[in-house]
């Protein structure tokens, strides 16, 4: 059997994508459920030493993983550990402080105000502008539907 | 079990964000974007709370949680003030993960040195 080097190529191009997608989805899955894991742990030991709400424990664990996924930047740590974790780095809110640690570190040279204090909201500033104006727009509704 | 459900629910919603990187055109700073946006229609719609029971920071970690965080400041923000409450109520709830991210990245930047780019 010969297989001529279109074949080949078609084989590859069949094959490749699908696994890397599967293989992204896994790092990510295992990743990000792993850091969701350690919020839990975090909340919970929270809870234990200062006997508050779980609610209040969850954002707390938040903001530890904040502190955190921030202290990893400034190391030049959490890239290459963003490489592996894919989306799973990303999408906890690892991700969104990433994205405001790594503006304000590279950028810092730039200024501290037109570098640093500019360029930190450069992908946070949309996140907070269409989810604070989804919010409004929500209780806007609920307030509405509240007169009647 | 929490742990489980923490694991298997924060798990999901990185593999989907991944999927939704390799098989569409959406870069990770809309990806981010689009999460608080679902998080804040998802919690409208009274579907996001029951997952937050079940799983606890597997809900609340990923950004959807973020969006989960504005809308519930803004429902219980106009239960109490009203009209006010419509515009204090997103930004209050999340007034501390915004600062801490603000205020860490910031330290950051000063003590630490950017990351060689000729590497």
């Amino acid at each position: 059997m010969s297989v001529t080097v279109n074949d080949y190529a078609e084989l590859v191009k069949e094959r490749s994508p699908k696994s890397a997608v599967w293989k992204n989805c896994v790092s990510a899955y295992i990743w990000g459920g792993g850091i969701c894991l350690f919020g839990e742990f975090i909340a919970n030991l929270i809870i234990r030493f200062f006997k508050i709400e779980k609610k209040e424990a969850l954002g707390f664990a938040s903001i530890a993983l904040i502190f955190i996924a921030i202290a990893l930047t400034g190391l030049n740590v959490f890239d290459s550990i963003a490489k592996k974790a894919k989306a799973g780095t990303l999408v906890p809110i690892t991700g969104f402080a990433n994205s405001m640690a790594s503006p304000a570190l590279e950028f810092r040279s730039e200024g501290f105000v037109a570098g640093l204090g500019a360029k930190i909201f450069v992908i946070a500033g949309p996140v907070i502008v269409y989810g604070l104006s989804a919010s409004v727009l929500y209780g806007l509704i609920i307030y509405i539907f509240k007169l009647f | 079990m929490n742990y489980l459900f923490a694991f298997l629910t924060g798990g999901a919603l990185c593999a989907i964000g991944q999927l939704l990187i390799d098989k569409t055109k959406l870069t990770p700073a809309r990806i981010l974007v689009a999460y608080v946006a679902a998080g804040v229609v998802f919690s409208g719609l009274g579907l996001y709370q029951p997952l937050v029971d079940l799983a606890g920071a597997g809900a609340t970690v990923p950004l959807t949680g973020f969006g989960h965080v504005l809308a519930d400041g803004v429902r219980e923000a106009v239960a109490e003030e009203g009209l006010f409450g419509v515009l204090t109520g997103g930004f209050t709830a999340t007034a501390g993960g915004i600062a801490a991210a603000v205020f860490f990245s910031f330290i950051a930047a000063v003590i630490f040195k950017p990351k060689d780019k000729s590497e």
